[in-house]
């Protein structure tokens, strides 16, 4: 009996072994040891460490590298400012029957690509586009401003994108708050600021730390919105590592980016955690 | 005497439901008033309406005179304990009860001060950094009294907090909080579906059922002498016939019961003959085997179907001789009526003071 029920173990655990495996952790292998490799005058491939060096001898690459992950920590904490109302609108204030429908609202956007949704966001946006047209024919301007290739453009791109990975963890984790709580707590005498950070953060903080995780890694691996809303002066750091695998052809500079970027992400979890005191076993609950 | 809680004709509406309809009643400074219905009858609308929780669609209420109409339940001087007690669960037992405090902008030390001589008076010295997961079902309802009594509420308003607790610890929560309301001289408005609470803990009573209030007197008088057959019904035990008027000779009337048996009872007010009524009895107004020569006793014969053994309110279940209704007969406990077994036949004695009389609605 228990021979057996080892073997359906092996037998569904094996696909996701070799899927880990294969795709992910040889391939990181590979990344990892050619990243600190380097081609020397004469031509050929020796260890060193020229890759990370160059990264911190170039400011184009910090620079980067360090606006992506200000600008990736401020779409995170924007994205859960304007998710919170949200979540709480639909969780404590509307009647329970049309819970559901407004959550399919929030997915229906999803059912198409990023791609499709972020030309859409260029068509309203483009000098030519749709808001400028109308801006014109009302009187508001005098000729059309072109609204795309900035910072704001692409930090409101990236919060869209966004949203969604925000309000579904912070909807079940409202949904657990008992409402007397709030209540309660207004009969003691607070106001509603009061609420908002003793009752109902602290109650929702595992809900915000996994959605806050979520966010922050998509929108710091995310390439396609700032690429393409963002315009030459936003450079994303995803558009660096693309740049050396892609451009320069030249791997090993990208793989040591890649590492970087890894290390970014995991260290700003890190310490978001120990911030918010929460354990990452507790957040993926 | 100061009145603490005045509500004039408070009604809500919800809808084409109507929760709370008319309602009107003022409860004096330190009494302990409850409010006794079975679940629906509108009485936690009522207690939320007074709390600020719920907005009533019209009426009046005040405390110490003053209109609350417009006032936040923040800025109000009740406060309301829930019947899951809604402590917070992010923080301990000593933030917990400072809380309101905290939001009064009270200075630290004091604060500190006022929480451990309330945690002291409440039994529960040294809890402040106790989570509030670690408390038992007692502990915690006094940590939620706590927490409201610290703001030295006018009117502290109960809602069943008694509810969730089991049977032994109930008896004992509901002495600690007649002592406690007796102590603290804070006034007490107290919603409940078990008569048994409200009779014990109260000064005075209201009955509500349906949105309306059918009685407000004090426990005696609404177990001896209910104003309607609802209150005669819901508070106390009680056997029930209905019947019409055969005879009626000033406050004095023979009833024929659906059953056919005639009774001899006091009403309260003269009915002509042919009147619906109901006929209440309760359980200890009927003596069992009366000698024969108390006179002016309605008599009959029953066979008994059961024995409740339960204490000091032990009962027998009984059938009279000539029909099924089923009967309650209290079976004091002085040994004196061992003998009686399953099965047997008694004789039934009931003195036509002892019966309850209303006209059917």
């Amino acid at each position: 009996m228990k021979h057996q029920h080892r073997w359906t173990l092996l037998i569904f655990l094996t696909p996701v072994l070799l899927w880990l495996f294969l795709l992910i952790v040889l391939p990181q292998i590979d990344l990892f040891i050619m990243s600190f490799r380097t081609e020397n005058d004469a031509g050929k491939m020796v260890w060193s460490i020229t890759n990370y060096y160059n990264f911190f001898n170039e400011p184009i690459y910090w620079l980067t590298f360090v606006r992506t992950a200000v600008y990736s920590i401020l779409v995170t904490f924007l994205t859960f400012i304007i998710a919170l109302p949200v979540a709480f609108y639909i969780t404590k204030v509307v009647k329970p029957k049309f819970q559901g429908f407004l959550t399919v609202l929030l997915l229906i956007p999803f059912w198409v690509s990023e791609m499709v949704r972020v030309y859409g966001w260029m068509i309203l946006l483009r000098e030519s586009g749709v808001i400028n047209h109308f801006l014109i024919k009302f009187g508001i301007l005098n000729h059309p401003v072109e609204m795309l290739y900035r910072d704001s453009t692409m930090m409101l791109g990236l919060i869209y994108t966004s949203m969604l990975f925000m309000v579904v963890p912070l909807i079940s984790a409202l949904e657990s708050l008992d409402d007397n709580l709030i209540e309660a707590a207004y009969d003691l005498g607070a106001n509603m600021w009061t609420i908002l950070f003793k009752i109902i953060i602290p109650h929702a903080t595992p809900g915000i730390v996994s959605g806050s995780i979520v966010v922050f890694m998509l929108t710091l691996g995310n390439y396609l919105t700032p690429n393409l809303m963002g315009g030459k002066n936003s450079l994303w750091f995803t558009e660096q590592i693309y740049n050396q695998f892609i451009a320069s052809f030249n791997w090993n500079q990208g793989s040591a980016f890649g590492f970087l970027l890894l290390f970014l992400s995991s260290f700003v979890i890190w310490v978001g955690l120990k911030l918010s005191k929460q354990t990452l076993k507790k957040v993926i609950q | 005497m100061q009145i603490d809680l005045s509500v004039q004709d408070a009604t809500k509406r919800f809808k084409d439901f109507t929760a709370v309809n008319c309602v009107s009643f003022e409860v004096q400074k330190g009494h302990f008033f409850s409010i006794l219905g079975p679940s629906g009858c509108g009485k936690t609308t009522l207690l939320r309406m007074i709390a600020g929780l719920t907005e009533p669609t019209s009426g009046i209420i005040e405390i110490r005179g003053q209109d609350m109409a417009g006032t936040p339940p923040n800025k109000r001087p009740v406060n309301l304990i829930f019947q899951q007690l809604a402590l917070f669960p992010m923080m301990n037992v000593g933030e917990n009860i400072a809380f309101g405090l905290q939001r009064r902008k009270v200075n630290k030390a004091d604060i500190k001060k006022k929480v451990h001589a309330i945690l002291e008076r409440s039994d529960l010295p040294g809890f402040e950094s106790k989570k509030i997961s670690q408390l038992s079902g007692g502990q915690k309802q006094r940590v939620a009294i706590a927490r409201c009594l610290i703001l030295e509420p006018t009117v502290l308003l109960l809602d069943e907090p008694l509810g969730a607790l089991d049977l032994k610890l109930r008896e004992q929560m509901k002495v600690e909080l007649k002592k406690l309301q007796a102590k603290v001289g804070t006034t007490f408005v107290y919603i409940t579906h078990d008569q048994s609470e409200a009779l014990v803990m109260s000064d005075y009573v209201a009955v509500m059922n349906e949105g309306e209030f059918e009685q407000i007197d004090t426990p005696q008088n609404l177990y001896n002498r209910p104003e309607t057959s609802f209150v005669a019904n819901f508070v106390g035990e009680n056997n029930a016939w209905s019947g019409k008027i055969k005879e009626c000779d000033g406050l004095t009337a023979e009833i024929e019961t659906a059953e056919g048996s005639l009774f001899r009872t006091k009403l309260k007010e003269s009915l002509q003959p042919g009147t619906e009524v109901d006929l209440f009895l309760r359980p200890e107004a009927m003596v069992i085997q009366p000698d024969t020569d108390m006179s002016d006793l309605n008599r009959f014969e029953v066979v008994v179907k059961s024995l409740l053994f339960d204490g000091a309110n032990s009962r027998l279940l009984a059938n009279p001789l000539n029909d099924d209704t089923q009967l309650l007969i209290a079976l004091p406990q002085n040994r004196q009526y061992d003998y009686i077994k399953v099965n047997d036949k008694i004789k039934i004695g009931w003195d036509k003071q002892s019966g309850i009389c209303f006209p059917k609605k």
